[in-house]
């Protein structure tokens, strides 16, 4: 394989990583704190992607200014999901909660599929094919910038939860329920902010893939198993392990893409979660079994 | 083996097989067909996630394999629809003893085994997508030859009575399962894993036995699917829909209940029925009331709808018995 085909192959790779990452970062978030697996997290980012749509559309706003917008709607969309709906609804059980997840993502994706058909759609900003020669090859920009922006979101989640007061409890949540609990933390609210910051994430990441991507009412899925993958690879509930775990799931995809062709390169993720799964369930990074 | 407890199934199925010599209507009995079709999946997906506790959100995996091998066999090989049909669901069962062979051992139970499932269905609808064998894209048809020796019918009521006779045999092994002692020990590795084992049950052992049985009823479903549509492709194959309905019948009627996923069935179908004449045939509102419904049924029922009628049951018992008291 010459070169000049597989350099570029490898930053797009990266490129695609990071909003791979960002979009797991919701999922390993929740995973981390409420240890549920989200399976409305795809269709969430469906959602997004509509909302990101349909604002360029109706309001001309751009999606890089739409994600002030979006962020704090999807925030308290996904606070109200957790406090009043998933919470209420499994009262705590694992599998009720799995189950609950599910039939969301089913009603949101139809719901979708019911309102707007199953035409794909895609806007057309004047940045969309601007790219910027790099090292002999082109990089487009719409992505440059969605990789800056997922790498400044990681960052900030981390300091959120590091640095607040807010942070701490999520992490005490996370680590001791009953203990936070006891010393006067609310935690289905704790849960709820959460399962927001989950959503927030997929709101910014939708509106950073907006520019180059199409959405339609079963675009989410796509991008659930690739999620779930790299979060299972960076080791469910670590952040920097969610980007890592990003970056190497596009490489992957990129290079499987490259090799064996357009529809059977996404084979590549799906064995690599399956062998990483089976063989090594606490990620590659060996975060928490 | 008790024989009052199949009484229930034969009389169930003996007033379902007296349907057709009422309704001549194809449209009911298509109906009717594809609820059942769906109860022979439930049942299939019941079996692992009702008894065992494994909850699969991949049993596309089965249901494809088996409608495949049954395709493939008779299209390709020149095979008779009899024995495609067996070992369609032989095929299945195999898919099902695979799959569990790799994930029991490595411990994966809960989202995690929900997870890894999904994950085998994509991975076998992308397979199936651009394989030479299966047609790729555009699928497998299987010539059109009604006739017993073919397994095909030109009426609806003679389909209707070979996958009411498929589901009827689905609920015996349900039963027969229920109550042997393999029952037992799938329940209590649901109930609970580490002390099942350390009464001497081995959980991967039964799981693994559990989700062969269960491939292999779902498997029988893709199987009668080929025969009754004489088409398959990927996505029907290995597609999502499947994997959801099947969880949907189960749960929404009763998982781990001999008739939870025929109750089940025959509600999903009857929503999405209900919803297509709301709609004309707009795509999506079936499938959205099924998501709504399936969370009703968690808040309000989380047994199902069997459940229901086993809880008033234990409510009278209480309240015969608080009135016994109150008159002695």
């Amino acid at each position: 394989m010459q070169l000049s085909i597989l350099f570029p192959a490898i930053v797009n790779g990266i490129l695609n990583g990071a909003l791979y990452a960002l979009i797991a970062l919701g999922l390993t978030l929740v995973y981390g704190v409420l240890h549920i697996i989200n399976f409305a997290h795809g269709t969430l980012l469906t959602a997004a992607l509509f909302a990101a749509f349909f604002l360029y559309r109706i309001f001309g706003l751009d999606p890089y200014i739409s994600v002030l917008v979006l962020t704090p709607a999807f925030f308290l969309i996904g606070y109200a999901l957790q406090r009043f709906v998933i919470g209420p609804v499994s009262r705590g059980d694992d599998s009720n909660i799995l189950l609950v997840t599910l039939g969301l993502a089913v009603i949101i994706e139809n719901g979708l599929l019911f309102a707007f058909r199953g035409d794909t759609r895609t806007i057309d900003v004047a940045y969309g094919f601007a790219v910027v020669p790099f090292a002999g090859m082109f990089i487009s920009v719409p992505r440059l910038v969605g990789f800056a922006g997922a790498v400044v979101v990681t960052l900030l989640l981390w300091l959120l939860l590091g640095l607040s007061d807010t942070g701490k409890a999520i992490r005490a949540v996370a680590k001791e329920k009953l203990g936070a609990q006891l010393s006067g933390i609310d935690v289905p609210h704790i849960y709820a902010l959460t399962f927001g910051l989950g959503a927030a994430c997929v709101a910014v990441a939708a509106c950073l893939l907006i520019p180059t991507y199409y959405v339609n009412p079963h675009v989410g899925n796509a991008f659930v198993l690739i999620a779930f993958t790299t979060v299972v690879l960076g080791g469910m509930g670590s952040i920097p392990g969610a980007l890592i775990g990003g970056v190497f799931v596009g490489l992957i995809e990129s290079l499987c893409g490259l090799y064996l062709g357009e529809s059977l390169g996404q084979i590549g993720i799906f064995l690599m979660f399956i062998l990483v799964l089976l063989l090594r369930p606490g990620g590659l990074l060996g975060a928490r079994a | 083996m008790n024989r009052r407890g199949l009484w229930p199934i034969v009389a169930v199925v003996a007033v379902l097989s007296c349907v057709p010599l009422v309704v001549h209507s194809d449209v009911i009995l298509n109906f009717l067909v594809t609820a059942l079709l769906l109860t022979l999946a439930g049942q299939g997906w019941s079996v692992l996630g009702g008894y065992g506790g494994q909850y699969s959100f991949g049993h596309a995996a089965f249901f494809g394999t088996g409608a495949y091998a049954t395709a493939i066999l008779q299209t390709r090989y020149g095979l008779n629809a009899w024995p495609a049909f067996a070992l369609g669901i032989a095929a299945g069962a195999g898919m099902g003893a695979a799959i569990g062979a790799l994930t029991f051992p490595a411990r994966l139970r809960g989202s995690y085994f929900a997870l890894v499932t999904l994950a085998f269905a994509e991975v076998l609808r992308i397979l199936a997508s651009v394989a030479p064998v299966t047609g790729a894209g555009v699928g497998i048809l299987v010539k059109l030859d009604p006739g017993i020796h073919a397994l095909q019918f030109s009426s609806r009521a003679a389909f209707y009575w070979f996958i009411l006779s498929l589901v009827a045999a689905a609920l015996v092994v349900t039963r027969l399962i229920e109550k042997s002692r393999f029952g037992a020990w799938l329940v209590a590795v649901r109930e609970n894993e580490a002390a099942a084992q350390a009464l001497g049950v081995d959980p991967t052992r039964v799981k693994l036995a559990a989700m062969t049985i269960s491939a292999a009823l779902t498997a029988a479903a893709g199987c009668f699917y080929v025969q009754y549509f004489l088409f398959i492709d990927a996505p029907i194959a290995y597609g999502p829909w499947i994997s959801v309905e099947a969880l949907l019948a189960s749960i929404i009627g009763g998982a781990g209940t001999v008739f939870g996923p025929l109750l089940g069935a025959l509600m999903v179908k009857t929503l999405g029925e209900l919803a297509k004449l709301v709609t004309g045939d707009a795509p999506g509102l079936d499938l959205t009331l099924y998501g709504v419904v399936l969370i009703l049924v968690v808040w309000v029922a989380p047994r199902g709808v069997a459940g229901i009628g086993a809880r008033c049951r234990a409510w009278l018992a209480r309240r015969q018995v608080g009135a016994g008291g109150s008159a002695a």
